[in-house]
């Protein structure tokens, strides 16, 4: 802990800060309000460092019903629904306490969803760890996994999508960001506003205890060996009282007795109770006395800060106590009044009688100071950019000449058992991802699909961030990022719509990570702006560092999109023999980045791959068309380990080989695993084939490549595997790892 | 004909069930509040999946105490129809409609997948339109389905063919069951509970459609009663 006597030290402000506060207010600030500033103007809370960053992105679209600012954001899917969806992260809680840790990040996201008046009816998970040859790696691995299980499968949301890498960049600060989307109807679009003089405000759901204390200043700060000493900074979950929660919000809302909802994460009743009020213009009065609270002698700083998990804070009308009371008593959940809705601006707290804060709610929830932090390109940038790859191969040239040396069947071996490209069938197998039976495509495919019940449509479900990318280029990175998850949703038979981020970086404070942050945000605001899939919110966790150095930038992009007619679902694998398979656009050289690299070569260098985005436009328009038009039996996004493996990828679902011949200039590495973006393998039935490419027509690049044929995958006189052999392998290599 | 739905807390595949039944096979149902009577005369009781009270202190432990379950086991025992679906399943073990008990799987991890199974016993309300011996494609999703029961109990289960699913084989086992166990029924062949979720293989829309059969061997099996 910090050896200071500063008071403002203690909870995290800085001394310019602090006399910010005093010329606010007029005055020192007491006790208690230090603690609610130290926590509301945290990273975690206020946004301060990003802020000023965030705005460059694109946030309004005609699907937009709700952008950034509350709990989650909110699309239009037609049919008077509509689509509440976010991503958070829980990165500090999970390297600490794994289990809880990533058990709590599942909670926290999905009370946003149904704070906004939507039944949650799907999660996704990112996760980034350490490669798994480290014991400590393994345990984190296990238990943030155990950890999502825990928390979803009991509350009865499906995990049905995501994805997780590995990169030493993760080792002792794993990054563990959930998204959660929901669906209700329009009439049912709940906000978190405090109105209405004289509202009472009432806490409901769990009682509150001295958990995850100061856990949002906690979050905003780097970790050190000394972090486990804030373990008593992560929050426990109990996804059994969640699941009541649920149920019981979801329940009070259809009653339209309402004024205003939020959930209580992040800096608990404080931070509740000054954004509901700031965003209604009115002030609150509460009394911590009232509050049910699960230990005796807590302080008024400890109630207004706890962390306690399954907690809402609602403001219903005037008279309608009674109702709340009675619904959350239907579900053995406290309902309790502790203060009521003021004109006067003012967050004020009793306790015993006695006024022990008074605060001005705009303040404390929206004048927290911005910065703009110092940027500077990293010395490591043009170095890494510059690594001449063709210098790899000059030593293999000679080698290139005894041709039979190269073993590519290895190679593809190789790369399809790294942690990064096997099967995650050992994670997604723990998640139950069926419950609420909606779920059309498993996991294990581009994007996960969903059915609406009752209604001709589907949603379309996906995570996507290379970090590889954005460390050596944030910029194109982060455009590749929404790339990536675009091409995922459309070929899944899907319309991308919009997207939340999960902004993971290091220290904001060094020049080179805050170069890192802006670029990639740039990059995803540009390819955003051109798919026309606004940003409606999302997280920022800064701070990802261990003592070894920050993580790779990793601006993960959750993306959804809508299917207009659930016939268009879509999967990635081979369906008959025979079929023909095209490659949609045109590989070219371009390892730079890639996991062949990573993988064979143990380098993370090179220039990525080059994206254009009205070329990528066109590929997916064009392939979406397809599928529409009822001729594609399968379609997979080329991008991670190139050709080779998503050839691979398509081959082992019904255990269909492929018969490939390609025509190429390239170089045989480059020819199977260039990461060239922009590319999606289809495969369709031979007497469409005239069709197809009338269809295609001029507007894009592609290239008949072969035929879907046998048990085996055979390109050019380069690879020839038998697929169930190849398959196991990439089954079996995480769980290996793990055993090992 | 209706049929009714028991929720407790912590149910979670409760409203899937309800789905299944009026959507697909356009029964009527009631879903019953865990604190509540049975009320109405019921064709069928289901006790749907989920982590009733959290799954705290073992699954279905705490649920068998819920109110409405006196009226549930009085409703077994005049041989009213039961089908108990994972969670259910459990409950009906710990409330003793039937015999036997779950332990955590042996792996210890929780387990969402779709397996294959095998009918040992068509001779029951819940599986008379299927073949004996035929195999089934019906996904599992629990972290305590590891069906067990001492040799006596074993033995009786297989004396009076009460042994009604299995898991197809060893590899197909997700949970280390003994003798591949997935299902079993009571003697009187009225009550009847599974791990596999039927109701997540019901449409064809869904990767699996087997699970259909359960259920029109139930609707089946009423409505001959009925005639």
């Amino acid at each position: 802990m910090n050896q200071t006597n500063k008071p403002w030290e203690i909870e995290g402000l800085t001394e310019q800060e602090y006399n910010m506060i005093v010329d606010l207010l007029g005055r020192e600030p007491n006790y208690t309000e230090l603690g609610m500033f130290g926590v509301m103007w945290s990273e975690h809370c206020s946004y301060k460092n990003s802020k000023a960053v965030l705005r460059n992105f694109p946030t309004e679209g005609e699907v937009v019903l709700q952008g950034p600012g509350e709990n989650a954001g909110i699309i239009d899917i037609g049919d008077n629904q509509a689509l509440s969806f976010k991503i958070e992260s829980h990165n500090h809680p999970s390297a600490i306490e794994p289990y809880q840790g990533a058990a709590t990040g599942v909670g926290g996201i999905i009370r946003d969803i149904f704070t906004m008046g939507a039944r949650p009816i799907a999660l996704l998970d990112s996760l980034r760890f350490g490669f798994l040859d480290d014991e400590h790696v393994k345990y984190l691995f296990e238990e943030v996994v155990a950890g999502i299980a825990g928390y979803g499968n009991s509350i009865g949301v499906p995990t049905v999508g995501g994805e997780t890498y590995f990169s030493n960049s993760y080792q002792g600060n794993p990054l563990v960001n959930a998204m959660c989307v929901g669906v209700m109807d329009h009439e049912d679009i709940s906000t978190a506003t405090a109105s209405g003089i004289g509202n009472p405000v009432m806490v409901v759901g769990a009682a509150t205890g001295r958990d995850g204390i100061q856990g949002a200043s906690f979050a905003s700060d780097e970790l050190t060996d000394e972090s486990e000493e804030d373990r008593p900074a992560v929050q426990v979950g109990d996804p059994f009282m969640e699941k009541l929660l649920l149920e019981a919000s979801l329940e009070l809302i259809k009653t339209g007795c309402l004024v205003g909802i939020q959930d209580m994460g992040a800096a608990g009743l404080i931070s509740s109770a000054s954004e509901m009020a700031s965003r209604g213009e009115t002030g609150i009065e509460l009394d911590i006395d009232l509050v049910p609270k699960r230990e005796e002698g807590m302080n008024s700083y400890e109630v207004l800060l706890s962390e306690s998990q399954e907690r809402m804070l609602v403001i219903p009308e005037a008279g309608k106590e009674d109702l709340v009371e009675q619904i959350f008593s239907k579900w053995d959940l406290n309902a309790a009044v502790i203060g009521e809705v003021t004109d006067d601006g003012m967050i004020r707290v009793l306790n015993k009688g006695k006024k022990v804060a008074e605060v001005p709610a705009r303040i404390l929830a929206d004048d927290a100071p911005e910065y703009k932090r110092e940027s500077k390109e990293p010395d490591y940038y043009n170095e890494l950019k510059s690594f001449d790859i063709d210098s790899l191969f000059s030593i293999e040239e000679n080698r290139l000449t005894r041709k039979d040396d190269i073993d590519y069947n290895n190679i593809l071996e190789s790369i399809i058992t790294s942690e990064n490209i096997a099967s995650k069938s050992y994670i997604y197998e723990q998640y139950d991802h069926m419950v609420q039976i909606n779920t059309v495509v498993l996991p294990g495919s581009d994007a996960a699909v969903l059915r609406i019940k009752g209604k001709d449509k589907g949603l379309a479900l996906t995570t996507d961030c290379n970090s590889r990318y954005c460390y050596l280029d944030p910029e194109r990175g982060g455009e590749i990022a929404v790339a990536e998850a675009a091409r995922n949703i459309t070929c899944s038979g899907g319309r991308p719509l919009a997207i939340t981020d999960g902004l993971n970086f290091g220290n904001p404070m060094k020049p080179e990570i805050f170069w890192q942050f802006e670029k990639s945000i740039k990059g995803i605001s540009k390819a955003c702006q051109a798919l026309n899939t606004p940003v409606t919110g999302g997280n920022v966790s800064f701070y990802n560092e261990n003592p070894e150095g920050a993580v790779y930038p990793t601006p993960i992009v959750g993306m959804v999109g809508l299917l207009d007619k659930l016939e268009y679902a879509t999967d990635q694998f081979f369906k008959n023999i025979g079929d023909l398979i095209i490659l949609l656009g045109k590989t070219e050289s371009e390892l730079g980045g890639s996991q062949y690299l990573e993988s064979i070569h143990g380098h993370v260098k090179g220039r990525i791959p080059e994206l254009d985005l009205e070329k990528e436009k066109k590929i997916q328009e064009t392939c979406l068309e397809l599928i529409k038009a009822g001729f594609v039996k399968s379609a997979h996004d080329c991008s991670d380990g190139g050709l080779a493996v998503t050839l691979f990828e398509s081959s082992i679902g019904n255990l269909k080989g492929a018969d490939i011949k390609i025509e190429s200039n390239l170089k045989a590495e480059e020819l199977l695993f260039s990461e060239t973006q922009s590319r999606i393998v289809i495969s369709l039935a031979r007497e469409d084939k005239e069709m197809v490419e009338e269809l295609i027509g001029d507007s894009i690049e592609y290239q008949v490549i072969g035929e879907v044929k046998g048990e085996r995958l055979k390109i050019n006189n380069l690879i020839d595997i038998y697929i169930e052999e190849l398959k196991t392998k990439w089954e079996e290599a995480i769980p290996l790892k793990l055993i090992k | 004909m209706r049929f009714g739905i028991v929720t407790f807390p912590g149910s979670n595949c409760d409203q899937d069930l309800r789905y299944v039944v009026e959507e697909v096979f356009e029964i009527k149902t009631d879903m019953i509040w865990h604190k509540e009577d049975l009320e109405n005369n019921y064709n069928a009781i289901l006790l749907p999946g989920g982590f009733s009270y959290g799954d705290y202190l073992r699954s279905g432990a705490i649920a068998r105490f819920s109110p409405v379950m006196d009226s549930v086991i009085d409703f077994a025992n005049q041989g009213g129809l039961v089908l108990g679906i994972c969670n259910g399943f459990q409950i009906l073990m710990e409330a003793g409609l039937l015999p036997g008990a779950m332990k955590v799987n042996n792996n210890l991890k929780f387990v969402c997948k779709h397996v294959k199974l095998q009918i040992k016993n068509n001779q029951t309300p819940f599986t008379e339109k299927l073949e004996r011996d035929q195999i089934l494609n019906i996904p599992v999703a629990h972290q305590e389905g590891n069906f067990y029961i001492d040799d006596r109990g074993l033995d009786k289960l297989k004396v009076n063919d009460q042994i009604v699913l299995k898991y197809l084989n060893d590899s197909e086992n997700p949970n280390g069951s003994i003798e591949n166990i997935a299902g079993i029924c009571n003697k009187k062949r009225n009550v009847f509970g599974l791990m596999p979720h039927p109701e997540r293989a019901s449409e064809d829309i869904l990767s699996s459609s087997d699970g259909k059969k359960i259920f029109e061997s139930l609707i089946s099996f009423l409505k001959e009663g009925v005639n």
